[in-house]
């Protein structure tokens, strides 16, 4: 009788914490999910400053070169990362979606190399792009020179 | 009620088959899917925080070598889920089989981590506190604090699980990457909420590298830029009541990453004991996937916009 008393009791708070768990993690997943999509209402209204980031890159940043300018194998492999990395956010194309603005717009195509490299380095983390300092720097350079490839387009392409 | 239906054989293997059910099922929900590009550290964090909206979902292994006592499997979940460019939130769930004991769950863990600056520095630090609620049989050995020494889980589980843990732990992730590697330093200090507890401190460090710095412009498996080896070192650093490093563990353990194309990433760390306080040996591997827009699947099941 008393083993089955303590077992019920056992059984009990196994079925507590369960519940717990489940409590715990539904309100995380609201207070998480709240904030996410109050940050997209922020890049929405602020479109144009999405594109202000690029001249936050500080004039050193700006004048770097690109040590793969040209290189076809740099941007095939450029193009390759982009799609493991990128295009999740801005587009399989980079034409942009709800979640990251096009990279075929003028601001993006007129930016300098370093420009561009700068800002996959250090993310606009304020408006949800992450640092992306995590891959080495020649795969960030190949990513740009596949960007610098994209061919310019006007506002209409937006998708 | 579950408890009189099923036998007690089974009952006892379930914590042990929650977590691959659990991790099956979330696989077979495929959302789109994102190549990880995942530091291989167990133990150690780097300042690298989940892509919003994205979850990963892991699943890692401790086999453990245990004098005066059985060697051990421990398991862990982990649901990582990037909230923000700046917030991180993980739920860990754990569980152990003691060989020649049995299998239990062992608790959860609460994460969070908030990355404390904007943009990159040379040194770059986030912010990371953690709520656990464990019983003393968790053998995960994620982390080594205070006076943890090996002898501490030589009893059985039937002892180790009355002793439970409700902790607060806060770290200071420091890490920077240069030249292709990242160098990573993490203070850490835990407090048990029992008054009784002194503060405990701890360490973690690391460093690795991608084996290869230039990506080939071809999908590769077993090309070098997909792996990422490095070394880790942790253990304890006494409490507040007798810091330094008399009765405390310690560890060195290689580590290194393999980032598939096909979405996954596996990781192995082989730990090796410093001094006659620490296990012989710890061996941890895990697999991960990644689920981007995981946060808007959901959210359109809960009725949210399309």
């Amino acid at each position: 009788m008393k083993a089955s008393l303590a077992l019920l009791r056992r059984e009990r708070r196994i079925g507590v914490a369960t519940i717990g768990i489940g409590v715990l993690g539904m309100s995380l997943f609201g207070i998480a999910r709240a904030l996410a999509q109050n940050e997209d209402m922020v890049e929405h209204k602020n479109e144009k400053s999405t594109y202000a980031a690029l001249a936050e890159a500080p004039e050193k940043a700006r004048e770097r070169t690109n040590p793969f300018e040209g290189d076809r194998r740099a941007m095939a492999a450029g193009g390759k990362l982009f799609e493991q990395h990128c295009a999740e956010c801005h587009g399989p194309k980079a034409g942009g979606t709800r979640k990251g603005p096009s990279l075929l717009r003028e601001e993006v195509q007129q930016a300098t190399p370093g420009t561009l490299f700068w800002i996959l380095t250090n993310g606009v983390v304020r408006r949800g792009m992450p640092v992306w300092s995590k891959l080495p720097e020649p795969e960030r350079w190949q990513i740009v020179t596949f960007l610098q490839s994209l061919k310019v387009s006007s506002k209409n392409d937006q998708p | 009620m579950v408890a009189y239906v099923i036998p007690g054989s089974i009952r006892q293997k379930l914590p042990g088959l929650f977590f691959p059910v659990l991790i099956f099922s979330l696989l077979l929900s495929r959302p789109c899917l994102l190549l990880a590009q995942e530091s291989p550290y167990i133990v150690t964090y780097d300042h690298y925080l989940e892509e919003p909206g994205s979850l990963e979902v892991e699943y890692f292994s401790t086999f453990g070598t245990q004098r005066d006592g059985n060697d051990f499997h421990a398991f862990w979940t982990e649901l990582e889920y990037g909230a923000t460019a700046w917030w991180t939130t993980e739920l860990y769930l754990d569980g152990q089989t003691t060989f020649h004991d049995s299998t239990v769950f062992t608790g959860f863990r609460w994460e969070n981590r908030f990355r404390l600056l904007q943009r990159e520095h040379l040194v770059n630090p986030v912010f990371y506190i953690e709520y656990e609620q464990i019983s003393g049989a968790d053998k995960i050995r994620k982390e080594v604090e205070g006076h943890d020494v090996e002898s501490d889980y030589a009893a059985s589980n039937a002892v180790l699980r009355k002793q439970r843990d409700h902790e607060l732990e806060t770290k200071l992730l420091l890490s920077s990457t240069f030249k292709g590697w990242n160098v990573a330093v993490n203070p850490i200090v835990t407090k048990n909420f029992l008054p009784s507890e002194p503060w405990e401190f701890a360490y973690a460090i690391g460093a690795s590298r991608p084996l290869a710095l230039k990506a080939r412009p071809n999908r590769c498996n077993f090309c070098r830029e997909n792996f990422v080896a490095g070394v880790e070192m942790y253990g304890g650093l006494g409490d507040a009541q007798s810091a330094g490093l008399h009765d405390t563990s310690h560890y060195l353990a290689p580590v290194v990453a393999w980032n598939l194309p096909s979405d996954w990433t596996l990781r192995v760390s082989s730990g090796f004991g410093l001094n006659d306080n620490s296990h012989r040996l710890l061996l941890h591997w895990g697999l991960s996937r990644e689920f981007s827009g995981f946060g808007e699947i959901v959210g359109r099941f809960f009725g949210g916009r399309p």
